[in-house]
């Protein structure tokens, strides 16, 4: 018989195992799951997993995608530690895109250095605020910010679809759902010749070493992560826990805004109504994977931008369905929640003993 | 003693945590009738081992007899239907159901009919001189009041033996006195009693028989009327732990905090208000109050410590500054220091380190700069605290809920002194320590305020305040009693505080 046995404390090494031996369940579910569609399960896994980096151009490929989920990863990190739970930053990212594509459309016939930090400005600004509702919704009506995020999303994609369609539509683009192209000093510089690896890339690794910075190494960010495990420590060691709410949902919002103006004033160019596969999404699970660690968000968000580009070429290598990319997604979650009760647990194999009702006390 | 067959029997009981043995080989015998109590410190095994005999936890060795016959008890249930009943120290009622719907909840099915069952809980807590009524509400009675449906409980079905977990520590003295009533009359109707406390002069003024344990392990068995309350302490806590001593009491300077009617709602349902608080604490003096949990203790803290804002001006003063709309980290730079009721929690974060522990609220040592946490200063801070308050623990790197509670609360305690505070407010020092680092813990209070700090305490342990205060006082429904030099009153006056009744004897 197998039972779990509480360990009394949390495993530290198992906080780090156990989002590999999600990764594992995840694949060896897959090869599964390929056998039963009748596909070779090794060519599946491989066209998944390796072919889409086998090049310098797959590689590049491969930043374009990180680089919107990492910003709103390493965003959602900093939110997370104070257990405020913003599963917004796909709203967040889109308003992004939108603030700054309404920027950059303004200054179309601009040119400048400073057209670019304007409309990134604009991005930034846009998600921020959109996360701050969230924060006003929660520190003056004690909404939960959870419900508040999820319906902010819908909002600001119903915003960005009229925006396209009505005020922000261009007028020469024969009535198609679309904006003008961003001008040439409103977009993002290409980083290395010849692939669309953008500095968007560059602004995520900063990024990840700013969060680090806050979340290590700042008293913001030992307030952040004491309101996260104690409210009321935090409160009786004076710190200021509505401040807290609006200071870390508006980094998260601004992290996310700026994936948002990245995508458009980068590879798309332009406003259209899809902007985002769910890269917001797919950041919730990419920080809990990464352990609210910058670092570990590196990592797993390199694994979401595989899975997300893998699922493309399986759509066109192997004739599967690109719901894959949301099938391994969700797997690899469910695998990380079920992982993690291994933090707490070990498992015993044998016969079963007494369980026992309160841990640790004697 | 008798020799007849021991109503229960425990051989060689052992269970072991991850981490710690709690029962090492634990025998343990009890007679019908018997008062026994199960002595000991904090952490010493005793709850682990009633809950083995109630069925809350299986031993991992071990056996059970009852009336002489091997049984293995697997639940509550169980424990119950062979005659066990319990009173645990933190009482599983609902408030807003009547006494006689909370027993019927415990009994389930064998509740039957309800009116039924509420003239059997008048019958027999008239009957053992607790008189309740049924029909009330849970909410509306007091600690003691609550104790009573808890054991009422208990004798509604045929009981053979009762556990009660350090039951006076909700009491006031004269609750404790009608207790123990009760308990000498059950246990002449041939009840036997299992009393667990840690405090020698209840159970010497009650039980029988005493069984000590200390670290999981019998260290004694002794007759507590004709045994020494040295040598059992010595039992408890091991020969080598230095015992209380006495500290001289002295007069406070000049007012160091004012309360002036302070009047505040409570926001939580089942809170108590705080009605016209008026109090001084002097500087080099320890003021301590008195009180059943419950009574406006928690709301008067959160008062005091800014976490419940107050919107009125010149309500609390500290040192000429009007400080009753300050933010708690505002208090604290002008040098209030706090040490809450809850250690693992508002004291001290269980998953953090010692050291990010001390940057917790000694942040304005300062022990940042620029917004940035100085590790260096948060170190040495942290090893300062350890090294002067003999903090036992791995390294300054261990985890804050890998500490035992005397060690944690020790570090805690230091962290405030060391940042030199002019007022310090503590709740509940040295709830649930081991007497070593309570002595410690009142040692290090007696000292600041010599060197001139005020400081406030609000403890239910009477003896503690007896102890270490220089004025006293009790808080009972939301108010104040009178205040009066700890020399100038007794045990009895401020029991009679504590209930309530705030009349003063004239000296």
């Amino acid at each position: 018989m197998i039972r779990l046995e509480p360990r009394g404390q949390q495993s530290k090494l198992m906080a780090w195992v156990s989002p590999l031996l999600a990764a594992l369940l995840m694949l060896a579910s897959g090869a599964i799951l390929f056998l039963a569609l009748g596909r070779d399960p090794v060519e599946g896994l491989y066209t998944l997993l390796i072919l889409p980096v086998q090049d310098l151009y797959g590689i590049s490929e491969l930043s374009v995608k990180a680089a919107p989920i990492l910003l709103c990863a390493v965003g959602l990190a900093v939110v997370f530690r104070a257990k405020i739970w913003n599963i917004g930053a796909e709203g967040q990212l889109l308003m992004g895109a939108l603030g700054g594509g309404y920027v950059a459309l303004k200054l179309i016939d601009a040119q400048g250095f400073w057209v670019l930090p304007a409309v990134l400005f604009g991005g930034i600004m846009s998600g921020m605020l959109w996360a701050m509702l969230a924060a006003w919704l929660k520190t003056a009506f004690n909404a939960n910010e959870i419900l508040t995020t999820i319906m902010l999303n819908y909002i600001a994609l119903n915003l960005l679809i009229y925006a396209v369609h009505g005020p922000l539509k261009d007028p020469d683009g024969y009535n198609f759902p679309e904006s003008a192209i961003f001008s040439y000093d409103a977009t993002l510089p290409i980083l290395i010749e010849g692939t669309r690896t953008h500095i968007g890339m560059a602004f995520a690794l900063f990024g990840v070493v700013v969060v680090w910075v806050l979340l290590s190494r700042s008293f913001l960010g030992f307030q952040i992560k004491v309101l996260g495990l104690d409210q009321s420590a935090a409160r009786l060691a004076g710190f200021r826990e509505k401040h807290l709410v609006w200071i870390s949902l508006g980094i998260s919002g601004a992290f996310a805004g700026l994936a948002g103006v990245s995508e458009v004033a980068g590879p798309i160019g332009q406003l259209v109504p899809q902007i985002s596969p769910g890269y917001g999404y797919a950041a919730i699970i990419v920080a809990f994977l990464g352990r609210l660690h910058p670092v570990g968000i590196l990592l797993a968000t390199l694994l979401m931008a595989l899975i997300y580009m893998g699922g493309e070429l399986a759509q066109i290598n192997l004739g599967l369905p690109v719901a894959l990319t949301g099938l391994f997604q969700g797997m690899l979650l469910f695998y990380l929640l079920a992982c993690d009760v291994l933090i707490n647990y070990r498992i015993r194999f044998g016969r079963s003993l007494p369980l026992t009702t309160t841990q640790g006390e004697r | 003693m008798s020799n007849q067959i021991p109503r229960l029997r425990l051989s060689g009981i052992t269970k072991t945590y991850p981490g710690c043995i709690a029962n090492d080989g634990v025998s343990l015998s009890l007679e019908a009738g018997e008062i026994h109590a199960l002595l000991g410190e904090n952490g010493a095994g005793k709850s682990t081992l009633m809950k083995i005999i109630y069925g809350v936890i299986k031993p991992d060795k071990g056996e059970l007899f009852w009336d002489g016959v091997p049984i293995e008890i697997s639940s509550p249930a169980e424990a119950r239907r062979n005659g066990i009943g319990m009173v645990f120290q933190h009482f599983s009622l609902f408030e807003t159901l009547s006494i006689t719907e909370n027993i019927a909840l415990a009994l389930g099915d064998e509740a039957g009919d309800l009116d039924r069952l509420a003239s059997r809980i008048k019958e027999v807590s008239q009957h053992y001189g607790m008189a309740l009524n049924p029909d009330r509400d849970v909410h509306t009675l007091s600690v003691g009041e609550r104790q009573r449906v808890e054991i009422v409980r208990c004798l509604i079905q045929p009981i053979s033996l009762l556990i009660l977990d350090e039951p006076t520590s909700v009491l006031t003295p004269q609750e404790v006195d009608a207790l123990f009533v009760t308990l000498r009359q059950l246990a002449n109707d041939g009840c036997t009693i299992l009393f667990i406390s840690h405090k020698l002069n209840e159970v010497k003024a009650l039980c029988h028989n005493a069984t000590i344990l200390r670290e999981g392990r019998v260290t004694g068995n002794c007759d507590p009327q004709i045994e020494s309350t040295t040598r059992i302490a010595g039992m408890m806590v091991g020969e080598d732990t230095p015992l209380s001593t006495e500290y001289p009491k002295v007069q406070g300077a000049e007012i160091a905090l004012e309360i002036s009617d302070l009047n505040l709602r409570s926001d939580e349902p089942f809170g108590t208000n705080l009605k016209h608080l008026n109090l001084q604490v002097r500087s080099g003096e320890i003021l301590g109050i008195a009180g059943v949990a419950g009574n406006g203790q928690e709301e008067f803290l959160a008062a005091l410590s800014g976490e419940t804002p107050l919107n009125q001006a010149k309500i609390i003063q500290f040192n000429g500054n009007d400080i009753s709309r300050f933010r708690p980290d505002q208090r604290r730079r002008l040098g209030v220091g706090f040490v809450p009721e809850e250690r693992l929690g508002r004291g001290a974060i269980p998953e953090m380190s010692l050291t990010e522990n001390a940057l917790l609220t000694g942040y304005d040592m300062p022990l940042k700069t620029a917004g940035m946490i100085n590790f260096s200063a948060c170190r040495s801070f942290a090893r300062k605290i350890v090294s002067s308050f003999k903090v036992r623990c791995s390294g300054i790197e261990s985890e804050a809920q890998s500490l035992s509670g005397g060690n944690l609360q020790k570090f805690i305690i230091g962290r405030e002194v060391l940042q030199s505070p002019k007022l310090l407010i503590a709740a509940h020092p040295t709830w649930g320590v081991d007497v070593g680092a309570a002595t410690a813990i009142h040692k290090s209070l007696i000292e600041l305020r010599n060197q001139g700090a005020a400081i406030l305490v609000i403890s239910e342990d009477i003896d503690e305040l007896f102890l270490i205060c220089d004025r006293l006082g009790a808080i009972c429904h939301g108010q104040l009693s009178p205040f009066k030099p700890t020399l100038e009153t007794d045990i009895s006056e401020i029991g009679r505080w504590m209930a309530g009744d705030f009349a003063t004897e004239v000296a």
